[in-house]
């Protein structure tokens, strides 16, 4: 059985700036994988290339089996995509905007009806389906756009930054809405985001930084790699505290967006032995279990949330 | 083939949008009328057309229906920049449906809409002395329809490419408002110097104008063969522009 998303060494650029640079990944059937990165990292790209917007000048994307350039009409036809930002009509109703939907996926009259029902149900909005898009609120929007990708019965859905712009509430909404279409139909979802809370989510992620995939795994097993735990320290002069650290003891420390941090598999231990000797350069320390930003820190050497250069 | 059924869907949303806006409902019509009063009140006496028998209410009369064509095709396409922008018109790049029919269903809106408002103004013919029989009415409309498709598919051809509205406003006035001026809708071309008469020739929609205004004068006695060449060159005009749009619409950005 072929993967449900098949990436093969794809790269692009626009103009000089190189967006994607030789990424190979898969999806598997029934499977929620996550392109984990900050703005810029690529991920908006290839989440355009996945749904047939844009063709890689090389490499080759395969959803469903089928060549997402080649054969992009029928992978349109299999695939739902969410996009950033809000694809319904305002002045229409919720109804209105699902019928319009279908119609463009060929679906009409009495089995359109039945496919728009049934999924107004089962994201419980059938009481608001003779209401006008512009009167309902972000989180009750999103879960319309969400309604809207499921008519046609996709088997895989493709989000882009799916949360973006929602309050926690509506967050935390919008997930347990992707649990019951998973428990319902079991479809392939993949979606990118730069929420590392998201990205914990998914079965398996990757990590993308300036065009390259840096990781991939599921996240626990990622977060192992880190190690136990992860030292921060705040200083005064965080670049003098590294040197010290590193006289001090044999550690991998990295300055990252001024905070001095040390991965390891002994956290309370090395901090007890650092802490006489370093308390008055030190304003604030932590011992933490590792993060997906943990992750991305350690194999990039920057911060996730670096400014674009 | 997935073809005619997001072609209406396309279309129908076209008219509930128009539908529920009250504005533009009133502006496309509203602003040509004011226009048609004035100007053509303030010249009636000063401007005497050469062949027709009315003052400049009556010469003018035609172009301002032209005019509510264009306005109500502006109006209708500039929506395409907000709907690219936002995420409505990706969901449909992205469903299975050919761009030639997401341009025919925008194209046809549109234009179905610019039809019906220039029909609409057809009613201000009883204060005119334009003798009105069923053929010059039938002729009037299938004019009407034409040009407003290939306004409404040019505007498209424009829309798509402009990544703002102020973009697109700039484009109006340096280029679509001053094709309606250079159409003989304003004044004659006999009468014009000859560099304007000459850049009145090539404009496509000079040949629309003088199209509907045969249409509005047409007799089955008279000699009709310049009725055939401007309908021909405006079916012409509008299959160019739809195929602007579509090739438009194919480019990938």
């Amino acid at each position: 059985m072929h993967a449900a998303i098949d990436v093969q060494n794809v790269s692009h650029r626009f103009g000089e700036r190189v967006a994607l640079d030789g990424i190979a990944l898969q999806v598997k059937v029934g499977e929620m994988y996550g392109l984990l990165g900050p703005n810029g990292g690529g991920k908006t790209t290839l989440f355009r290339m996945l749904c047939t917007l844009l063709t890689p000048d090389r490499g080759t994307i395969r959803v469903l089996g089928k060549n997402a350039v080649a054969e992009a009409r029928e992978v349109r036809a299999r695939i739902g995509v969410v996009f950033q930002q809000p694809s319904l009509d305002a002045r229409l109703t919720v109804l209105e905007n699902l019928r319009h939907q279908g119609h463009l996926y060929g679906l009409k009259g009495h089995a359109l009806a039945q496919r728009i029902e049934e999924a107004l149900d089962m994201m419980a909005l059938a009481d608001r389906a003779t209401d006008r898009v512009e009167v309902l609120s972000g989180g009750l929007q999103r879960r319309v756009e969400l309604c809207k990708s499921l008519l046609h019965r996709p088997e895989v859905l493709i989000f882009d930054e799916p949360c973006a712009g929602l309050d926690p509430g509506a967050r935390r909404g919008f997930w347990n809405d992707l649990d019951i279409l998973r428990r319902a139909w079991g479809t392939t979802l993949a979606l990118t985001t730069h929420f590392m809370e998201e990205a914990e989510r998914c079965d398996r992620i990757g990590i993308l930084d300036r065009g390259r995939l840096i990781a991939e795994g599921t996240p626990e097993a990622l977060k192992r790699e880190v190690g136990r735990e992860v030292i921060t320290l705040e200083a005064r002069d965080p670049e003098a505290l590294r040197l010290q650290i590193e006289a001090a003891v044999d550690r991998g420390v990295q300055v990252i967006d001024g905070q001095v941090r040390i991965a390891c598999n002994d956290g309370q231990q090395l901090l007890a032995e650092l802490y006489p000797r370093l308390r008055e350069d030190v304003r604030a320390m932590t011992v933490s279990v590792p993060t997906l930003e943990d992750v991305f820190v350690q194999r990039t050497g920057h911060g996730f949330h670096r400014e674009e250069a | 083939m997935l073809f005619w059924l997001p072609v209406v869907s396309l279309w129908r949303r076209e008219l509930t949008r128009f539908a529920r806006d009250r504005n533009r409902l009133f502006g496309a019509i509203g602003q040509p009328l004011v226009f048609w009063l004035i100007l053509g009140s303030g010249f009636e006496k000063s401007f005497a057309p050469s062949g027709i028998s009315g003052g400049y209410l009556e010469y003018i009369y035609p172009g301002t229906l032209l005019l509510i064509l264009l306005f109500t095709a502006i109006f209708s396409t500039i929506s395409v920049i907000e709907d690219r922008r936002e995420g409505f018109m990706q969901a449909v790049l992205v469903a299975p449906v050919p761009r030639v029919g997401l341009v025919m269903g925008k194209v046809l809106g549109g234009g179905t809409l610019a039809f019906l408002e220039s029909a609409v103004f057809l009613v201000f013919l009883a204060f005119l002395d334009i003798p009105i029989s069923i053929a010059s009415l039938g002729l009037t409309l299938v004019f009407l329809a034409v040009l407003g498709i290939a306004l409404t598919a040019l505007g498209f051809a424009i829309a798509w490419r402009s990544t703002s509205t102020a973009g697109f406003h700039a484009v109006m006035s340096l280029f679509l408002l001053p094709m309606w001026v250079l159409s003989g809708a304003v004044f004659p071309p006999d009468g014009a110097s000859r560099w304007l008469a000459w850049m009145m020739a090539v404009n496509p929609l000079t040949y629309g104008m003088a199209g509907l205004r045969h249409a509005l004068y047409f007799s089955t006695s008279g000699a009709n063969a310049q009725l055939w060449f401007c309908g021909l060159i405006s079916v012409g005009f509008a299959g160019a522009t739809i195929g602007a749009a579509v090739w438009q619409a194919w480019q990938k950005k």
